[in-house]
């Protein structure tokens, strides 16, 4: 169902030209509404589309915003996050897998069976493989905003009967991205950033490796990785690198497993050590050779490089298989180290947090994305009741989630986008100050079935 | 043994600064006892002004821009300087497009719009490589290899784009011209881009190409010239010193264990500063012996910045006297000066 407002003079109906601008999602009811502005942002023509998550027309052109460098950043941010995602889930699941007699907390914390903790992970990994989904994510484009980012992972981890507490989520969210930083920021050479998505694409392929239909999603986009990503250069992989980077600017917080195996610092920033194996390709430091003009070289020497530096290791595999050789990006949580993160000072210069979107109206410009909806159209879960489905809490403690949540410093807090779309114009002043502006023409959309009349009257109800 | 430099006190920034190639400028303004620097934070030039006396600091902050707009979210490249004989001015290069400002950053006087295309490519596009080159030259570098060179009047804005030189096939990385003050140089600029390729070239109504030295299939990240020497650093971590006209490779050295992101040279006394991935600042001499047409490099000193990714290294002054230091993340600029 689509329930259309058009301001009269725009009569285009291609999908290319509308504009995704903000997205709702109702669990309890499976409901989705997303609102499109059509045009560019030059263009005065505007319109509202709203409707149902599983309905939706072709998919439409995003106009991308904010913009980033690299066009091709984007699925190895998803693959990789994902991948982190994975192995925190997989950790908590089966540090959750109490056998009954021994529960303490039979009633708060579902006992987890094997089955189940292996449903989930296939839930979830089908989501994130999904081909409709994969080939958007694949197209050239700019990076999403953190935001926008956020909302599609929040998303990808509801894509199962698991449930998590928003605490629980903001924990999960801040170790997946935490843990990537360290992978992009410590990589050997930018190209290694590959090999770490193939770790992370060869842990995928254990999880589901039992389930055939699951295992040639996940090759199948391996093979795409490996096609568009094994001829860049480079100098275009660090152009990769450095987007990813500013992505990640300015977040430093604390991870107890970090701080543990001293790779992080008590002040959240990683450790980065001037000893170890050189990347591939360079030269241990030290060598100073001169020539004379006939191209012979006439004299070396050596100068102290006060580092500790060996020479590198042999060269990862960029194939479907194979020794990756770099360790960044396999899984380095196991059941019995914990994961946790410290919310109190982040950094000394925490009043420097530099905001990700200084833009004064977030509806107009804030763009979220069609994966975000492509991701909510896909099957959901199957209650909507809140009362079936498992919770996982990140924390060891449910009294320790609420305290998290309540504790959680303002400038880390993830905003997911949430705008009620209501008949009641005046309850959002953004939303009606836009929708004023256009006349209301209340037809459906020609591809609408009668379902879904209730959309906007469930809203309501809300 | 007595170090060469000594760590001073830092200067604050408003924003940390990004992993992006020489990502720190330096103007040094003798006749009123103050130095710029510029540090760019993804779409934001972070601007500050330093009394020599290290009492007074001012900040300022410039963005993208685009189009008609005023400010943009695309990101900023670089940001340099440009001296030349009759102004000074501020450059940034953007995904937009290239902005050109006075040097106190406080007036926009040029802006040129890159080709940008309807739907996004594989192929970013960006400018990025800055050059000021004789009496009234400024290059600028592009993506698609492609430098613009824009002819820049001694005051006012009509500045024009006068040629577009098309030899590089890759991305430009850096651009530098001829530093030595030395008029009788032949060479006056050099282009590198990622695949490692120089390309040296003399300026005129129609700039002239004189050599073309090959890459090795590394990007070449940092490049300066001097006295005629093409000093080029890659991501392999080498820094590699040729004769800019002849191509000649004069010396090689295996300076860092990670991607270069920076090189600078003080024209007086030759001193070479080199920065990296891998935490190190490292500074070398260099010796030009004419006569014989021999170049040497010898190293004078190392600075580790620890856990820090260095993103720019800049000398404050044309000997060498002094340098500052940029990394990913850091919201500060170290500076070292001679003990």
């Amino acid at each position: 169902m689509a329930r259309r407002i058009t301001s009269p003079s725009r009569s285009s109906t291609s999908a290319s030209d509308w504009l995704l601008l903000a997205v709702t999602w109702q669990p309890r009811e499976g409901l989705q509404t997303l609102i499109y502005s059509a045009g560019s942002s030059e263009s005065a023509d505007r319109g509202f589309l709203l409707t149902t998550c599983d309905c939706l027309p072709i998919l439409a052109a995003l106009h991308p915003s904010p913009e980033r460098m690299s066009t091709r950043t984007l699925p190895l941010l998803f693959i990789n996050l994902g991948g982190e995602m994975l192995y925190i889930l997989d950790q908590r699941l089966r540090a959750q897998n109490i056998p009954a007699d021994k529960a303490k907390k039979v009633t708060t914390v579902a006992d987890w069976l094997e089955e189940d903790r292996k449903r989930v992970m296939n839930d979830i990994i089908t989501t994130m493989f999904n081909k409709k989904f994969l080939e958007e994510l694949f197209k050239p484009q700019e990076l999403y905003s953190k935001k926008a980012l956020r909302t599609v992972f929040d998303r990808l981890a509801h894509a199962s009967i698991m449930r998590l507490n928003q605490a629980s989520m903001d924990k999960l969210y801040d170790l997946m991205t935490m843990a990537f930083k360290y992978q992009v920021l410590l990589c050997p050479r930018p190209k290694d950033i590959l090999l770490v998505s193939f770790n992370h694409m060869d842990a995928i392929r254990d999880f589901v490796k039992d389930t055939p239909s699951i295992l040639s999603q996940v090759d199948e986009t391996n093979k795409q990785l490996i096609e568009i990503y094994t001829p860049l250069s480079g100098g275009e992989f660090q152009l990769i690198r450095q987007t990813l980077l500013i992505f990640f600017q300015d977040m430093h917080i604390r991870v107890s497993i970090f701080l543990k195996d001293k790779v992080q610092n008590s002040n959240g920033r990683f450790v980065l050590p001037t000893s170890g194996p050189v990347p591939y390709g360079t030269h241990t430091p030290g060598l100073i050779r001169l020539f004379s003009c006939s191209g012979e070289e006439v004299r070396r020497m050596q100068f102290r490089d006060c580092g500790n530096y060996s020479a590198a290791l042999r060269e990862g595999s960029f194939e479907m298989y194979g020794d990756r050789v770099i360790k960044l990006g396999t899984n380095m949580y196991s059941v019995s180290r914990p994961v946790e993160t410290h919310m109190s000072g982040t950094s000394k210069n925490s009043s420097q947090h530099t905001k990700v979107n200084t833009t004064p109206n977030p509806l107009a410009k804030e763009e979220l994305n069609l994966l975000a909806r492509l991701m909510g159209g896909l099957e959901v879960q199957k209650s909507a009741n809140t009362d079936s489905g498992f919770r996982v809490n990140l924390f060891a403690t449910d009294e320790e989630e609420e305290e998290a949540l309540i504790s959680r410093p303002d400038e880390l807090s993830y905003e997911v986008i949430n705008i009620q779309a209501t008949k009641d114009k005046q309850t959002n002043a953004e939303l009606a100050k836009i929708m004023g502006e256009f006349g209301e023409t209340g037809e459906p959309a020609p591809s609408s079935s009668s379902k879904g009349d209730d959309l906007l009257a469930m809203m309501d109800g809300l | 043994m007595a170090k060469m430099y000594h760590k001073e006190k830092s200067i604050q920034l408003k924003s940390s600064a990004s992993a992006l190639y020489n990502n720190l400028s330096v103007l040094r303004i003798a006749p009123r006892c103050l130095t710029y620097f510029t540090v760019v934070h993804a779409n934001v030039v972070n601007m500050v002004s330093a009394s020599w006396d290290g009492l007074n600091y001012s900040h300022r902050q410039l963005q993208s821009k685009e189009g008609n707009v005023a400010t943009s979210s695309s990101l900023i490249m670089q940001a340099a300087w440009c001296v030349l004989p009759s102004r000074d001015l501020l450059v940034l290069t953007s995904q937009k497009g290239i902005q050109m400002y006075e040097s106190d950053g406080s007036i926009m006087v040029y802006w040129h719009a890159l080709d940008t295309p309807e739907t996004p490519t594989a192929k970013a596009v960006f400018a990025r490589g800055i050059a000021a080159v004789r009496e009234k030259y400024i290059c600028v570098g592009v993506s698609s290899g492609s430098v613009l060179v824009f002819d820049v009047p001694s005051k006012g804005s009509n500045i024009t784009l006068s040629e577009v030189l098309e030899e590089h096939k890759e991305a430009i990385t850096d651009m530098a011209s001829e530093c030595s003050g030395n008029l009788e140089c032949i060479a006056d600029l050099v282009s590198a881009d990622d695949s490692g390729l120089l390309c040296v070239w003399k300026s005129g109504e129609d700039f002239q190409l004189l050599n073309k030295i090959p890459g090795f299939d590394t990007s070449c990240s940092s490049v300066k010239l001097w006295k005629g020497t093409v000093i080029a650093g890659y991501g392999t971590g080498q820094i590699r010193l040729y004769e800019g006209v002849t191509g000649i490779l004069h010396a090689e050295v295996n300076a860092h264990a990670r991607w270069i992101y920076s090189l600078d040279i003080a024209p007086f006394t030759g001193l070479l500063i080199s920065a990296a991935e891998d935490s190190w600042v490292r500074v070398w001499h260099l010796s030009l012996t004419p006569e014989t047409n021999s170049v040497e490099i010898e190293h004078m000193y190392n600075e580790c910045v620890t856990d820090t990714q260095i993103c720019g290294a800049k000398f404050c002054d044309g000997d060498g006297y002094a340098f500052a230091v940029t990394g990913y993340d850091l919201s500060e600029i170290i500076r070292y000066t001679q003990a």
